[in-house]
Parts: C-alpha cells; sequence; structure tokens
C-alpha cells in the first residue's frame, strides 16, 4: 500500500520512521476523509491529542481532505491501537496498518 | 434557530438556547443514547457484578446499523476494500476490547449533554441560557459530532459533492428535517470549536 508522504512527528519519542533500527516494520495510524467531520473539528483533535502545532495539524487535515488520508503518527502495533482508539473516541475515521 | 457558542471568560462556552432549540437537542442526544444502547447491553447477563463487567468483552463484529458501524469502525484494513484474514482477525480482537469502553464513554458524554439541557429553566420567549465548564464543553463537542456523524449516516452524505444536493432540497422533501438539524449542529459544533482557541 502507499502512504501519502507526510512528516511524522511523535513528540515523546523524536523517532522518524524511516531510521528504525529495529527488525519490526513500524505500524502507521491512518485517518481517512470523511463528508461529514468538520475541517475545524479534524484540526482541533490532531492539536488535542497529538499535541501537534496548529500549522502541522492544518496540514494533516488538509492531506485527508485532498488525498483522502494521512498517516497521523507512527510507532508499535501496540502504540497506534491507542491512537486509532482514541481517534474512533474523537469520531475520527481511522484504522492502523503496517508500513510496508 | 441562529444560536451560536461563545467563550466564558476563563474558560467553557455559553449559549442562548430556545424552547424548541432545548428540545430538540434533547431529543437527539436521547436518541442517540438509545442508538448506542444502555451500558452492558452487548456483553449482556454480566448484570451488576463491577468484576464481570470488568472483564466482559465486546462484540467481535461491526455493528449492521450504518449509523453505529460509523460510530464504532473497524481499525484494520482499508475503506472500501474486502480486508484479508489477518486484518479481519486483529480487528475482531480490537473490537472485542475496545467497543465497550467507547459505547460508555459516549454514553457518559451523551448523558451529561442530556442532564445540562434538564438543568435549563426557559423563562417564556427569552429561552435560557447554557453555560458550559471546559470539560462539559469537550462532551458537548464529542456529542455534536456523534450525532452529526449519526444524522450523516441516515442521510447517506457519502460524497462531499452528492451532500451539496441534500442541502438544496425542496421544503416538502421527508429528509428536509434532518438536514436541517444537521447543518444546525454543524453551526453549534464549529462555534464550540471557535470557543476552545486561541490554538
Amino acid at each position: 500500500m502507499s502512504v501519502a508522504p507526510v512528516e511524522i512527528e511523535r513528540p515523546e519519542t523524536g523517532e522518524s520512521p524511516f531510521a528504525v533500527t529495529e527488525p519490526d516494520v513500524p505500524w502507521v495510524t491512518l485517518v481517512h476523509n470523511d463528508p461529514v467531520n468538520l475541517m475545524s473539528y479534524v484540526t482541533y483533535v490532531f492539536q488535542t491529542y497529538f499535541g501537534y502545532s496548529k500549522d502541522k495539524a492544518r496540514k494533516l487535515m488538509l492531506d485527508v481532505h485532498h488525498k483522502g488520508r494521512a498517516t497521523v503518527s507512527s510507532g508499535t502495533r501496540e502504540e497506534m491501537e491507542r491512537d486509532v482508539q482514541a481517534m474512533h473516541g474523537y469520531g475520527l475515521w481511522a484504522t492502523l496498518s503496517q508500513d510496508r | 434557530m441562529a444560536g451560536h457558542f461563545e467563550p466564558l471568560p476563563g474558560g467553557g462556552a455559553a449559549i442562548a438556547l430556545d424552547e424548541l432549540e432545548i428540545s430538540i437537542l434533547r431529543s437527539l442526544a436521547v436518541q442517540l443514547l438509545e442508538l448506542i444502547g444502555p451500558e452492558d447491553g452487548a456483553a449482556g447477563a454480566e448484570g451488576d457484578d463491577p468484576l464481570a463487567r470488568l472483564f466482559a468483552e465486546g462484540p467481535s463484529e461491526p455493528p449492521s446499523d450504518p449509523a453505529l458501524a460509523r460510530l464504532f469502525p473497524d481499525a484494520y484494513g482499508a475503506p472500501g476494500e474486502e480486508p484479508d484474514e489477518r486484518a479481519k482477525a486483529y480487528a475482531a480482537e480490537f473490537r472485542r476490547f475496545t467497543e465497550n469502553d467507547l459505547r460508555a464513554r459516549k454514553r457518559e458524554d451523551g448523558l451529561a449533554v442530556v442532564r445540562s439541557l434538564d438543568g435549563l429553566t426557559p423563562a417564556g420567549d427569552r429561552g435560557a441560557v447554557l453555560r458550559l465548564t471546559p470539560e462539559a464543553s469537550r462532551q458537548w463537542l464529542g456529542t455534536l459530532n456523534d450525532l452529526r456523524l449519526t444524522i450523516g449516516a441516515r442521510l447517506e452524505i457519502t460524497d462531499e459533492d452528492e451532500s451539496e444536493a441534500l442541502f438544496r432540497l425542496p421544503d416538502d422533501d421527508p429528509r428536509k428535517p434532518m438536514v436541517m438539524a444537521y447543518l444546525w449542529l454543524g453551526g453549534l459544533q464549529e462555534t464550540l470549536i471557535e470557543t476552545l482557541g486561541p490554538r
């Protein structure tokens, strides 16, 4: 599968998904476009949950809107399940998948 | 129905609502609660035993109702594609361990909305002013979004271009009241988000 080439930051670790040294292939959280969620709400969720700056949150929101989806975080499967569960809690349409 | 949320000094938000608006919001929130279902609704005969409830597993299959399926989507698999066996198994496992919690949280938010509306005493034509703490604002934001997702699923809003046509329905179309509610809730949500800034 292909993933929109967005810059990924996890503030807690600062790891780049492209510099992983572990044998495990990283997982990613994808947020998918839907015609109901407000653009301002999606931006608010990315700021509130991930702690992203307004500019970064807005850029990710626009990627979701224009490209159909965006990678909003990356990490272990457990971490991504946590992020997906949080996104579902906010009503965003999110899935996790292995970034290969 | 032109009311909107305004920020309160020191945090939180306020909105003036008339009797009709209060009654529509309450009715929608109650319908959402009925859709989400009672506590232990999915887990079955666990009863009041808190320990049994703690270990009760949720469902492994996605809900058949399209609105519920949107509120509780699969965590694995690409939208619009048939998931492979691994994605199906992972999605079922994820659902078993998360859906009950997710339902509980949405139920709590919806109940908080109903309670805050029940605390209002509208005075004739002047209505009442609803004041929300920052925590209540968060619960309202969640419920407003869940309501819009639910109505969006009922109206079969699947495409941004198609939805444009819905917003130009003739007055005698049976879907018109639901579309009006959808647009109104969108305005409420948008202005509530604005009170949470500046960001």
